[in-house]
């Protein structure tokens, strides 16, 4: 009796075209596969798969252009937003977008993202951060909260030798170049939802040419917090999302 | 009543992370006892319950769920 539903016009969701089928090589149950997802239903939704160019860095998702099939160019670490700058500046009328974990974009990329969103690029940054460095074995990141054990942290990150975690997403909604800043997570349906909408909003804004979108998604790191992936998602509620709160931090005046 | 839905799982994609079984709102997903051939358990339909509401392709890291609706 069920069989009958399975045909074509009774579809509701499948795989967008624009991800690749390539299984992603992320943990099980690893957000940059959600955000991955969300990012190219976006590009689907909006037709400009042909006029897209994506920047991938370095971290966990360097392999993103294995699962976009969108022109891709790799960066070298930290320095996506210089590399979408140049492109963006050489294709003024393509959609540009970068995608960078926390330890790409918060520690070693700090100074070109910051002079990237200064500047005012029309470029989307989407910015993963899971409050640690993944790829390399769950060392201590500038986005680790206070007193989160990490493998080069395993008391806990002390504020007094370490520093106190980097919110550089506000720092970033400071910054007059930046026109939409917001921060999103997608461990649940609704936030998934929300996530999306924003990313579709920020990549419109960018038609406007009025300043970089930036969109943070708080994702999970199940291998690295040493959690199940729905434990540490709930982890991450009760204790990233208290210190990262989800919301629009800057948002277009409307006219 | 509500409408019946259906889902088909790419089960060779699946990594059996249970954040879709979590999602479920009819309980309908639940991991097999059996593994993919990289070795994890993949979430399978155990009943007929389901909606079509398409929550657990939304949040599907890996994007192995495909969701039908009757119309």
């Amino acid at each position: 009796m069920a069989e009958n539903l399975i045909n074509p016009e009774n579809l509701v969701y499948k795989k967008t075209d624009v991800l690749t089928d390539r299984i992603m090589h992320y943990c099980p149950g690893c957000g940059h596969g959600t955000a991955h997802r969300i990012l190219a239903e976006v590009i689907d939704e909006m037709g400009i798969q042909n006029e897209t160019i994506g920047v991938a860095p370095v971290g966990c998702s360097v392999l993103a252009y294995y699962y976009f099939n969108v022109d891709m160019q790799e960066a070298a670490h930290g320095r996506a937003p210089a590399v979408a700058t140049g492109i963006k500046r050489v294709f003024p009328e393509k959609f540009v977008f970068t995608y960078q974990g926390d330890g790409d974009l918060a520690a070693i990329g700090t100074a070109e993202t910051i002079h990237a969103c200064n500047r005012g690029e029309n470029i989307l940054v989407v910015f993963v951060n899971n409050g640690i460095y993944g790829m390399t074995g769950g060392q201590m990141a500038p986005t680790t909260l206070v007193g989160m054990k990490s493998s080069t942290s395993p008391f806990g990150r002390d504020t007094k030798t370490m520093g106190a975690p980097l919110k550089i997403t506000e720092l970033i909604a400071q910054l007059p170049g930046t026109y939409f800043v917001t921060r999103q997570s997608v461990h649940k349906p609704g936030n998934v939802r929300k996530a999306k909408k924003a990313i579709r909003k920020a990549m419109e804004y960018q038609k406007l040419n009025k300043g970089t979108c930036f969109v943070e998604i708080v994702a999970n790191c199940p291998s690295n917090w040493k959690m199940t992936p729905v434990q540490s998602n709930k982890w991450m509620e009760e204790n990233m999302f208290p210190f990262y709160p989800l919301g629009d931090i800057k948002v277009p005046e409307e006219k | 009543m509500a409408k019946r839905g259906d889902v088909v799982i790419d089960i060779e994609k699946c990594k059996g992370c249970e954040v879709c079984i979590s999602a479920c709102p009819q309980e309908v997903l639940a991991l097999a006892p059996q593994v993919n051939n990289k070795g994890y358990h993949y979430a399978i339909k155990v009943n007929s319950d389901c909606t079509g509401c398409a929550n657990c392709a939304i949040v599907c890291p890996d994007a192995v769920i495909t969701v039908y609706r009757e119309k």
